[in-house]
């Protein structure tokens, strides 16, 4: 039953993909990269329980984490150029700060 | 005789998650504008994954990977929402405006989508 279900999710997984390298704009990109993660962290969840491995379920809580702040980093670089040391005389900040 | 009851149960939860998981992702491949993609991937994150996570806490009965499902399931509850309104926010930030209307022109007076725009 697992085993069916993961097969499913692969193949959604798939279809992602092909959204992630035909997206034509960035944010379809980053739209799809999310969805993914989420996937993944459903694959990680059924191959534990295919493979009869309980401590699969760690792994899949901190992949969700990362997925979440992978996300929310992306976002960040793409708007202000800059991860960290945002200033405000570099970067204005307003949405579409000149890069 | 309950153990029935729970597989049966669990294989009705999987079907109806890999259902959803993969009506989203047809969604999210077919639709024609990136706010009703967005919609599309919503689904996918919030009642296919609650369904397979469902269908694990099923299996599990009380121990302590049904803690760690359902704290997946309740971490995955809240950031799914917040990521998807992030990524809007971003897309409406750069101009990424909606395609209006029955033939799915570019709202009037406002900037077009410009796809890309993030350069």
């Amino acid at each position: 039953m697992f085993f069916a279900a993961s097969l499913a999710l692969l193949a959604a997984m798939l279809l992602m993909l092909v959204r992630l390298f035909a997206g034509p704009s960035l944010y379809d990109r980053v739209l799809a990269l999310n969805a993914f993660g989420t996937k993944t962290v459903l694959l990680i969840g059924l191959v534990g329980f295919v493979t009869d491995r309980p401590d699969f379920m760690d792994i899949a809580l901190l992949y969700a984490l990362i997925n979440f702040v992978g996300t929310i980093a992306v976002l960040k670089f793409f708007r202000y150029r800059a991860l960290g040391d945002i200033d405000d005389d570099a970067a204005p900040g307003k949405p579409g700060a000149p890069s | 005789m309950i153990e029935m009851v729970l597989d049966i149960a669990t294989g009705v939860l999987l079907a109806g998650g890999s259902f959803f998981l993969l009506v989203g992702s047809i969604g999210v491949l077919r639709l024609p504008d990136f706010y009703s993609r967005m919609h599309a991937a919503g689904v996918t994150d919030t009642l296919g994954a609650e369904l397979i996570l469902l269908a694990m806490i099923l299996q599990t009965g009380f121990s302590l990977i049904t803690v760690k499902l359902i704290a997946i399931g309740f971490f995955m509850f809240f950031t799914s929402p917040t990521s998807t309104h992030a990524v809007a926010n971003a897309a409406w930030a750069a101009g990424v405006r909606p395609l209006l209307g029955k033939d799915l022109k570019p709202g009037d007076g406002e900037a077009g989508p410009k796809d890309g725009a993030a350069s």
